[in-house]
């Protein structure tokens, strides 16, 4: 069976370089992300991000929790835009394209950035629907069938539910969920797949499939992926950013800022900067 | 080797495909015309019925009001005030006998049952609400009518005839039945309002209570009632919106009478019953204005007790959100 | 010791006044229970010695003081008729108003629909028979269609409220993982979120369809004056059972009262079964969307 993925111990603790990050002058930049603030009702989540996400690549962003990771990432696609006090300030250029500039349809950015959340939600719909949902509402309908199976395929869990594609997706166990909402974020051919902790929810066999996933689909698909799991980014990531929150501010308030993003290598093994090295090192208190 | 990707190309769709969604602003439009519609249905419920009584309204004015006349005859005279007045008495009257009746089924449904016997129970009283109104009427008139004439009536009279209220001979139609009935049908109602508010006292204030050396009862008073008391007032209001506006039931058993007297044994009629009773012989365009001009004044109250009961609702709701 | 035995004079009290009002409530709720049960039985016994296959294929002869079978068909086929179009115009307007409130509405407009829904439901049925007299009889008579629409204003009320109860209870993550994949808004509430919410709609609409049904007081002034005879046009005042029963209420005759009785069982067998049979599924529905909040 595919789930029999092994945890192997040395994988644990591997920060060796990642054989896959290309020198600088060879990435492409997916989002270049300029002077970012986000706002709930006037509080700031986020104050002034900058960094460059690049194609082909998995960027994790790590931090204590309310640093304001999931504001970040929940940007990119604006998704925020469903909370009604949401404001956002700065750019986020999308292959030097402003999402949040005028004109830009909040649905077409979400067609091509997709997102998968941190607690497991299929729809109430058979296995088959879930995937083909996506698809037939935005007109991908020719080869329904064989997208479906190549999307659960490419998400490792077509060979457990290929003989009960019409059972409800609600009877998976939680690590199939997952994995069935990663296959309905690809069926639909984004270019960035967006990870909001997609495995906080998770047992470690089922994180270990879904890293391996990553592995596998990031030829195919520029990641982000969220986690306080410093772990998990250390073994996934190609570059890690470090959020943490700001000191307080005139009003007392805190809100989260991005401290030092660079290679996971670097950021794990000599990072310039000292917060980071106090969370990375478990000194973060 | 930064060959131009694809979703470079891609990216430009995200501007050219604008933001305006045909199908979103579809749905949209159709669900708000849909609930503009039903909210326009109450303005267009209240000028409509105040249009229909505008003959009645330049003839009587607001004389209408304190006339005990209602003569479709050839002098074409009406007013509503024996029906105000029945209205009044056997809202007031079913109120009074279904208020406490709710709030003592409500705590025993809450408080007192064991577990297992409060489902059922429950659904039972309010399968009372789900008789049609018309068969609560039809037993009215052939089953409790016979009983109220011969036993309770009789009963009360010879107990507290010297009251005006229980004065006069009994008989099947009157206000007394009316009253019953109208306690019947607003009684699951009152209650399961009620039952909804004491089920969201919090659990540690009761315990609190209790755990002073007070009995069940003194907890209920001390404790369960206050922190309920304006929910208790908003459904009381419900209930006396509902019987207010009650016609087949009372219609059936009140008898049907213009007069303003004292005894609950003689005949009557509710604004609502004297509409009903109208049905077939309205004939001029003044007697049509004043039945509309009785479902005039019906339509006012009840808005006020409705929006009066429903503003609490929400305020209480606020307070403590109703966990079920 | 003194105190306590003091004391104990006034626990005494105490106590009893709580056995009490223990005993005047339990009295009061099986008061209610009893009540329901005898108006059930009355119904019930004097309902079943007359009702026969007559009621529902023959239509009421003129004399009912002969011998010739009688019934109530035309009463049953225009209370299905005039039930039936009040459906056909509720459900929509009741589904989409609680769209509308839920997935649309800012909190402020929200609150006033809502406002306006609950008083809506407020209104006497009498008033909204004198209603559509205005609006509609008035100008073109009565009609079983007059009928439907009074009714149906009574239902749409009730199914906006049961719908948008259930649609807030849709969790927002299905919303999100809707949208995440570029899915336009309406695709998503009419093909993810609305589906979630069929259990309640249907619930919602027999709760509705059972009080309507027993409705008579819109009726009188819409669909009242009707003769015996078997229609099927909704644009002709059609006779119904709420209608016949209160008629035969008021009639001096036995054998009326006897039709009427079993008109009322029929009657009361249908909205209590519909009504039992959606509280069910209501509460199914609920520990189902319970499952995966």
């Amino acid at each position: 069976m595919a789930t029999a993925v092994t945890i192997q111990p040395e994988r644990r603790v591997d920060l060796t370089p990642q054989a896959t990050l290309p020198p600088p002058e060879r990435r492409e930049t997916v989002f270049d992300i300029r002077g970012l603030t986000a706002r709930y009702g006037g509080v700031p989540a986020i104050s002034d991000v900058s960094m460059e996400i690049y194609e082909n690549l998995v960027t994790a962003v790590i931090g204590p929790s309310g640093c304001g990771k999931s504001t970040f990432i929940r940007c990119l696609n604006r998704m925020n835009d469903l909370v009604p006090a949401f404001r956002a300030e700065g750019e986020i250029l999308y292959h030097g394209l402003d999402l949040h500039g005028p004109g830009i349809d909040p649905v077409a950015v979400r067609r091509r950035i997709g997102m998968v959340f941190q607690k497991p939600n299929p729809f109430p719909k058979s296995i088959y629907d879930n995937v083909a949902f996506g698809l037939r509402a935005l007109g991908m309908k020719d080869g329904l069938d064989g997208r479906v199976e190549h999307a659960l395929t490419q998400a490792a869990l077509w060979d457990e539910v290929k003989g009960r594609l019409k059972m409800s997706a609600l009877e998976l166990s939680g690590g199939q969920q997952q994995r069935l909402c990663i296959a309905r974020a690809i069926a639909v051919e984004p270019d960035v797949v967006l990870l909001d902790e997609p495995a906080s929810a998770l047992d470690p066999i089922a994180t270990s499939s879904i890293e391996d996933l990553m592995h596998e689909l990031k030829r195919d698909y520029t990641f982000v992926i969220v986690t306080h799991n410093m772990q998990q980014a250390a073994r996934v990531a190609d570059m890690t950013a470090f959020f943490s929150l700001s000191p307080a501010g005139e009003d007392g308030r805190r809100s989260g800022m991005l401290v030092e993003y660079d290679a996971t290598q670097k950021i794990f093994t000599t990072p310039a900067d000292r917060r980071t090295e106090d969370y990375v090192t478990g000194r973060f208190g | 080797m930064a060959t131009t990707s694809p979703s470079l190309a891609r990216a430009a769709e995200l501007r050219r495909r604008g933001r305006f969604h045909p199908g979103d602003a579809a749905l949209h439009g159709v669900t708000l015309v849909a609930a503009l519609g039903a909210v326009a249905l109450l303005a267009l419920i209240a000028w409509k019925v105040v249009d229909q009584a505008r003959p009645a309204m330049h003839r009587f004015g607001l004389h209408f009001l304190v006339s005990n006349t209602w003569d479709p005859g050839i002098h074409q005279v009406f007013g509503a005030a024996a029906f105000i007045f029945g209205t009044a008495v056997t809202s007031l009257g079913a109120l009074l006998i279904a208020g406490p009746l709710s709030i003592a089924i409500a705590l025993f449904l809450t408080e007192l049952a064991p577990r297992w016997l409060r489902g059922p129970i429950g659904t039972l009283v309010e399968m009372l609400a789900a008789v049609p109104s018309v068969v609560v009427g039809l037993w009215g008139i052939l089953v409790m009518g016979p009983f109220v004439a011969n036993h309770l009536e009789p009963w009360l009279k010879h107990t507290f005839g010297f009251l005006p209220l229980f004065g006069g001979d009994p008989s099947i139609f009157g206000l007394l039945p009316a009253i019953l009935v109208l306690t019947i049908m607003i009684t699951p109602i009152v209650s399961s309002v009620s039952r909804e508010l004491f089920l969201g006292v919090p659990q540690d204030l009761k315990e609190g209570a209790l755990a002073l050396g007070t009995t069940r009862w003194e907890m209920i008073r001390g404790v369960v009632l206050p922190y309920a008391r304006s929910g208790i007032a908003a459904a009381l209001i419900l209930g006396l919106g509902r019987a207010v506006g009650e016609a087949i039931a009372v219609t059936q058993v009140i008898g049907g009478n213009v007069a303003i007297h004292w005894s609950l044994f003689r005949p009557g009629d509710t604004l609502a019953s004297r509409i009903a009773s109208q049905y077939q012989g309205a004939t001029t365009k003044l007697q049509v204005g004043s039945i509309a001009y009785l479902a005039t004044i019906l339509l006012v109250f009840s808005l006020l007790a409705n929006v009066a009961a429903q503003a609490i609702v929400r305020k209480v709701a606020r307070r403590q959100p109703v966990i079920r | 010791m003194s105190a306590l035995s003091a004391n104990t004079d006034g626990l005494r009290r105490r106590r009893a006044v709580n056995r009490l009002m223990e005993a005047i409530a339990t009295a009061a709720a099986f008061a209610a229970v009893v009540v329901l049960g005898i108006m059930v039985v009355s119904v019930a016994r004097r309902g079943g010695a007359a009702i026969d296959l007559n009621l529902f294929t023959k239509t009421p002869h003129p004399f009912s003081f002969t011998n010739q079978p009688s019934g109530l068909a035309n009463a049953f086929v225009g209370t299905a008729v005039i039930v039936g179009i009040a459906t056909a115009m509720a459900v929509p307007v009741g589904v989409l108003s609680a769209i509308y409130l839920n997935e649309f509405a800012r909190a402020r407009v929200a609150f006033l629909i809502a406002l306006a829904l609950d008083v809506l439901n407020g209104v006497p049925a009498i008033v909204v028979g004198i209603f559509v007299f205005a609006l509609i009889v008035v100008h073109h008579g009565q009609s079983a269609l007059a009928g439907s629409f009074a009714l149906s204003i009574l239902m749409i009320p009730l199914i906006a409220r049961a719908t948008q109860e259930v649609l807030a209870l849709v969790p927002q993550a299905t919303r999100e993982g809707s949208l995440a994949l570029g899915v336009s808004r309406w695709r998503t509430t009419l093909g993810v979120v609305l589906p979630q919410t069929i259990g309640a709609i249907v619930t919602g609409t027999t709760l509705a369809v059972a009080r309507v049904a027993g409705e008579t007081a819109p009726l009188l002034f819409t669909s009242s004056i009707v003769g015996d005879r078997l229609q099927w046009n909704p644009h002709l005042a059609l006779a119904s059972v709420p209608l016949k029963i209160f008629e035969y209420s008021e009639s001096p005759d036995p054998a009326d009262h006897a039709r009427a009785w079993a008109a009322a069982l029929v009657l009361i067998s249908f909205v209590l079964v519909a009504s039992i049979t959606a509280r069910a599924l209501a509460a199914r529905s609920r520990r189902r969307m319970g499952l995966h909040r």
